[in-house]
This record gives C-alpha cells, sequence and structure tokens, in this order.
C-alpha cells in the first residue's frame, strides 16, 4: 500500500520534473518583440514560418513605433520595432543596434470623377503645396503643366492625413520636407504633425474611407492597403526628374540605389534616393536590440529568425508588396551583428 | 426586539459572529470602499505627475492656447476643450428630446405588447461595442452626411445671421456634427432606461387622481411624473453628459482630427478623448506630457460636471423639500 503510494507520488514528482522542465526550455526561446504596425504583416508571417521551421515562437505585439522603442529600453522585451530610425546618442544611451529589415512604399491616393490610377502625374514641390493648402484647386496651374492631355476639373481639393501617431506620416512628411522647403519650415517631420488643413482618419483604413467618400481628395497610405482595396493612386516625379509608378520594381529601385554602407546606424530616411526608376516615398523598418545580451540562447534564437528572414523571407514579404533588403545589404547587417551584438562573455552570438 | 434576532441565529444552528467576526467583515467593508477614493487619488496624482513637465512649460496658458505641433513641441488644449464640449452640446442637444420622448412613450401611452420589444431595442442599442458605432459612422451615416443632410443645412439654416456661421464650409460627412450626432446615438440608450425607471416609480395613485381630475397625458406628464421624478431625470442627464465628454473610438473616427478651431459645427475638430487615442501610442517627451495634461482636464471637467449637477439637485430638493 505505502510503496504503490511512494510509487505513485515519484511519477507525480517525475511528471512535473519532466513538465517543469519543458516549459522552461521552451520559454527560454520565447522571443518577445513589440512596435511599427506597419512591418507587423511581414514580421507574423516570417514568425509563423519559422516557428514551423524550428520551434522558435516569435511573439510580436504591433502596438505602435513609440511603444515598441519605449518597451526596448525599458527591457521588457526581446527587440523592438520602429518606423522612425533613432539617433546615434539614443542608441548609446541605452546600448541599442539598430538594422533595417524591411521597406516598403506610401502612395498618394485620389478620388477625382474620371480618373484612374496612374493617370495624374504629381510633382514633391506640387504635392506639399497641396496638403500646406496653397495648392488649392485641381485645375491649378501646377497640377496642369505636369499632366497635359488629362481633363483636371475645377474641383476643391481636400486633403486628407492620418489622425493617429504613425510611422507612415512621419516618412510622409519626411519626403515632402525633403522636395519643398516651405513645408519643412513650416511643419517638418514627427509621427503626428500640424496639419495646416484637411481632415484626419484612423489608420489606413480611415484615410482611405474618407478619400473614397469625399470627391476631390487626396490622401496618403501604404502601397498594399492601395492596392488591395483598388484605390486610386498617382504617379510620382522621383528625385532624377522621372515620372514612376508605385510597384515593387520602383521601390526595390529605391532601396538599392540608397547609400546604406555610409549611413551611420543605418539612419537612412529613404525619401527621394537617386535612379531614374526609384520611387520617392519610401520608408525602412529599423529593429533594435539590446548590445549586450544576457541570454545567448534566446539572443541566438533572435538573430536566427532575423537571419534567417532576411535571407529566405524575401517571397513572404513580396506576396506582402514589402521590399525585401538588397543581398549586399543583409551581408553588411550581418557584419554589424557580429561586431556588435554580444553575449555577456565578450563573444559575438551569430555565427 | 434584539432577543427575537438572537434566539431566530441560534435556531438556526449558525455561530453567533462575534466580536472578531464583525470587526473583520466592517473592516473589510471600510477597506473596499476606501480602495475606491485611494484610486480616484491614485489616477489623479499620477495624471499631475505626468502632466507637470507641460504645465510647467506652458503654464495656465496651456488650458486656453490653440495649438498643436508635435514638431515643435508646442502644445495647447483649446481645440480639443472646444471639440469636447462642442460635441457633448450637440450630443445632448438631440438626445435629451428624444430620450424624454421614448421614455415618456414607454411609460404613458406604449401598448403593452410593445412595450418590452422597444425596451429591449434599447438597452440593446448600449450593448453594442463603441467601435462599432465608429466604422458605421465612418462609412455609413458620413457618406450620408456629406451626400444629403449637410448640403440641406448650408442651404438652410446657413444664411440664418449669426446662427448661420455655425453651419457653414464644405459639407466633409464627417466633423463635430456628426460626432455630436453619433454621440447622442450612443447616450441615449442610459438616459432612456434610467428615465423610464424613474417614471415607474411615480406611484400610480398620483397618475390615476390627475387623470381623474380630467388632465390629459400631457399635463400629468408636466406636473405630475416630471415634478416627481426630476432629481432621477437629472442625474440621467448627467450621467450622459460625462459619458458624452469621455467618449473615445466611436468619436475619434468621425471627429475629423483636426487642432484648429473652426466656427463651423460642419468642420472637422477635435475631442480630447480622440487626441489621446490618436496619438498615445508615438507620442513621448513633451508631447506625451501635454497628452496627459489633457487627461487631467477632461478630470476636471467630468468633476465640475459632476459636482454642478449635485448642486443643482441639493437645490432643487431644497426648493421643493
Amino acid at each position: 500500500m505505502s510503496c504503490t503510494v511512494v510509487r505513485t507520488l515519484r511519477q507525480a514528482a517525475f511528471g512535473t520534473l519532466a513538465i517543469l522542465a519543458m516549459s522552461s526550455s521552451a520559454h527560454a526561446l520565447d522571443v518577445t518583440g513589440a512596435g511599427s504596425t506597419f512591418v507587423n504583416p511581414v514580421l507574423q508571417k516570417w514568425a509563423e514560418a519559422y516557428k514551423a521551421k524550428t520551434g522558435v515562437a516569435i511573439n510580436y505585439q504591433s502596438v505602435g513605433s513609440g511603444a515598441g522603442i519605449k518597451q526596448i529600453e525599458g527591457g521588457t522585451v526581446d527587440f523592438g520595432a520602429t518606423d522612425k530610425a533613432l539617433e546615434a546618442a539614443e542608441l548609446a544611451a541605452n546600448d541599442l543596434v539598430q538594422f533595417p529589415t524591411i521597406v516598403g512604399g506610401i502612395v498618394p491616393i485620389v478620388n477625382l470623377p474620371g480618373i484612374k490610377s496612374g493617370d495624374i502625374k504629381l510633382d514633391g514641390a506640387t504635392l506639399g503645396g497641396i496638403f500646406l493648402g496653397t495648392i488649392k484647386s485641381w485645375n491649378d496651374p501646377a497640377l496642369v503643366k505636369d499632366n497635359p492631355g488629362v481633363n483636371l476639373p475645377n474641383l476643391p481639393i481636400t486633403t486628407v492625413h492620418r489622425s493617429d501617431g504613425s510611422g507612415t506620416t512621419y516618412n510622409f512628411a519626411y519626403y515632402l520636407g525633403s522636395v519643398n522647403a516651405d513645408w519643412q519650415s513650416k511643419v517638418g517631420a514627427a509621427t503626428a504633425v500640424d496639419w495646416p488643413n484637411g481632415v484626419g482618419g484612423k489608420g489606413n483604413e480611415g484615410v482611405s474611407a474618407l478619400v473614397q467618400q469625399t470627391v476631390g481628395s487626396i490622401g496618403y497610405v501604404e502601397i498594399a492597403y492601395a492596392t488591395q482595396n483598388k484605390l486610386t493612386y498617382t504617379k510620382m516625379r522621383n528625385a532624377d526628374g522621372y515620372f514612376v509608378e508605385p510597384s515593387l520594381a520602383t521601390f526595390q529601385a529605391a532601396a538599392a540605389n540608397a547609400d546604406w554602407a555610409t549611413a551611420p546606424f543605418y539612419r537612412l530616411v529613404l525619401a527621394s534616393q537617386p535612379g531614374k526608376d526609384s520611387w520617392p516615398i519610401t520608408a525602412a523598418t529599423f529593429i533594435l536590440v539590446h548590445a549586450k545580451q544576457a541570454d545567448a540562447a534566446k539572443a541566438k534564437a533572435m538573430l536566427g529568425f532575423f537571419d534567417w528572414s532576411l535571407n529566405n523571407g524575401q517571397k513572404m514579404a513580396e506576396d506582402l508588396i514589402y521590399v525585401p533588403l538588397p543581398d549586399k545589404l543583409v551581408k553588411q547587417i550581418e557584419a554589424t551583428w557580429a561586431a556588435n551584438v554580444k553575449t555577456s562573455d565578450g563573444k559575438p552570438v551569430l555565427p | 426586539m434584539t432577543n427575537v434576532t438572537v434566539t431566530a441565529d441560534h435556531s438556526r444552528g449558525g455561530a453567533h459572529p462575534g466580536r472578531l467576526g464583525n470587526f473583520l467583515f466592517g473592516g473589510s467593508a471600510w477597506i473596499f470602499a476606501i480602495l475606491v477614493l485611494v484610486l480616484l487619488l491614485a489616477v489623479m496624482v499620477s495624471l499631475v505627475i505626468g502632466a507637470w513637465p507641460a504645465f510647467h512649460q506652458f503654464g495656465i496658458a496651456f488650458v486656453w492656447t490653440e495649438a498643436w505641433n508635435p514638431v515643435k513641441d508646442h502644445y495647447g488644449a483649446m481645440a480639443p476643450l472646444y471639440g469636447t464640449l462642442v460635441t457633448a452640446v450637440i450630443a445632448m442637444g438631440v438626445g435629451v428630446p428624444v430620450s424624454l420622448g421614448i421614455a415618456i412613450f414607454l411609460t404613458e401611452l406604449c401598448p403593452n405588447s410593445l412595450k418590452r420589444p422597444i425596451s429591449t431595442a434599447v438597452e440593446l442599442l448600449a450593448a453594442v461595442p463603441s467601435i462599432i458605432y465608429g466604422m458605421w459612422g465612418l462609412f455609413v451615416l458620413a457618406p450620408l452626411m456629406q451626400k444629403y443632410f449637410e448640403p440641406a443645412l448650408i442651404a438652410t439654416l446657413g444664411n440664418v445671421p449669426f446662427l448661420g456661421d455655425l453651419f457653414q464650409g464644405p459639407p466633409y460627412g464627417i466633423g463635430l456634427f456628426t460626432a455630436g450626432l453619433i454621440l447622442s446615438a450612443m447616450v441615449l440608450p442610459y438616459m432612456v432606461s434610467i428615465m423610464r425607471d424613474v417614471f415607474e416609480t411615480v406611484p400610480p395613485q398620483f397618475r390615476e387622481s390627475a387623470y381623474g381630475l380630467g388632465a390629459t397625458t400631457w399635463e400629468v406628464v408636466r406636473s405630475v411624473v416630471l415634478p416627481y421624478s426630476r432629481v432621477g431625470v437629472i442625474g440621467a442627464f448627467m450621467l450622459a453628459l460625462g459619458r458624452a465628454l469621455g467618449e473615445t473610438m466611436a468619436v475619434t473616427f468621425v471627429v475629423g482630427n483636426s487642432y484648429h478651431i473652426m466656427k463651423s459645427f460642419l468642420a472637422p475638430g477635435a475631442t480630447i478623448a480622440s487626441s489621446l487615442a490618436n496619438e498615445f501610442a508615438e507620442a513621448d517627451g513633451l508631447q506625451l506630457s501635454a497628452l496627459l495634461a489633457l487627461g487631467f482636464l477632461l478630470f476636471v471637467l467630468t468633476f465640475t460636471v459632476i459636482g454642478v449637477a449635485r448642486l443643482m439637485l441639493l437645490r432643487l430638493q431644497r426648493k421643493y423639500g
């Protein structure tokens, strides 16, 4: 009797131990991240594929870039993701390493009677004037000049912007500042800016709903959102003076022509990149990790995930209309990891 | 009397709670009650601490400055404050008469077979999540407002002197007015169910006597039901106003989110709650502090509303005994 009790107890104890051991090993390889909503769809897809392959779970919360930065600085997550690259001082103060993961494009969308996608050509300075409110009507000479043969109506322009703080807004406003001096001095760039006019919609869905409902309106959304919802986008004049359509090819051209090699800490806003095929309003999302990794196994799992994604996740990214990073840049990022991301005993986490 | 209770306790076979039991129960009840006050105070204190950098930077002028510029880090609360008050006033202006009408209909006029379906429908309105109201407002109500309702308003009320200024400009479909309408639909069920309940507390003898004296339904409502239940009715308004001031998600979708004060109610604006919902996730530094300062102002505003309501009720009670 007592013998069986002891046996049962022992079995129970072993069982508990086994479960504890399993859960703790699973827990060690649970990588957590938080930040940018822009990168969320592709990161989730990568995480799913990576888990199926290696069993490592990546838990990413898309809470916004600002919150992501706060969480990685506070040490509550293993990595942060932000649409706005941090400056050298902030990286140094928190002992963080920064690298890009993916490039996406932002497109102007319009609602004009009889106008289809790609019918309207916009110059950056003109777009700035529209959002500043100095260009008030669709048949303004600045617009007519770039659009010969297009029947531009005499309609007032309503501008639509993101009301929520957003990396998309930061990159769009930064682009306007890079091509329109008035915008730079009067408005500037941040995740939310002091819009001189127009209405604000919440999220991509809010902006696109308002544009679709308002004749004569113009707004901006991420390209994936525009194509999925068949919104009417415009062509843009790029830094070399050519009008280009938004597409994977023109985003790729912008990402490839960007001068990553000399940008300190990859701190590069991809607005107005050179090259005759480059789309002018592209943006990268950056990952932030701690330079000193206390848990070597977890650090290896985390960088392993990004390494695998950057080298094998291109197709998944393109399906979602993101631009994967060029091979040369991936090599550069791997070198950054080897040089800067170390375990507590000073050895690089990867390779 | 005491003896009877004690005997009853013994006859049930339960042990007498005794001193310790009483002390423990009384003590924990006290703690729970005080916890509410402590929580309220803690919220207040953390808001003040978070808002301090903004108040320190801009001083009391923060309250009446019309500026919201995250790039230059210059903030003022005037536009969101104005938007909060205007949308709440529109919501109450539309909601109060409609909900009074529904409540009076339900208690005085409604045939019994209809009472239950209408009451249930009104209560179901309260169960709809606010994001649904927001989505519905943006995708259904806003286009209708833009195409039909707002042009009609501009063409009619827009020409009236003085008042016309409030109904001018391009019909965006979204803006303070649309936000106020959505809010009125959201606060309606609260007002209706409270008012219906307090109307039903009027003793039937009062009604019967009034009818017996030859009063019409209107006279009964005005001279018997409303005076008897005025405290409850005003309480319902204040509860609804508190909710209208603080409603977040639905308003964020339809208010237009512009930090510039425009004369027209049809123009886009912002409320305190919508500003917080929009910018909190991405804000840091002074912007975060300014947002917390907005939250503090909303706290003060809601407190003032409740305080004024209490005062009014006290004066009413004193006046009518």
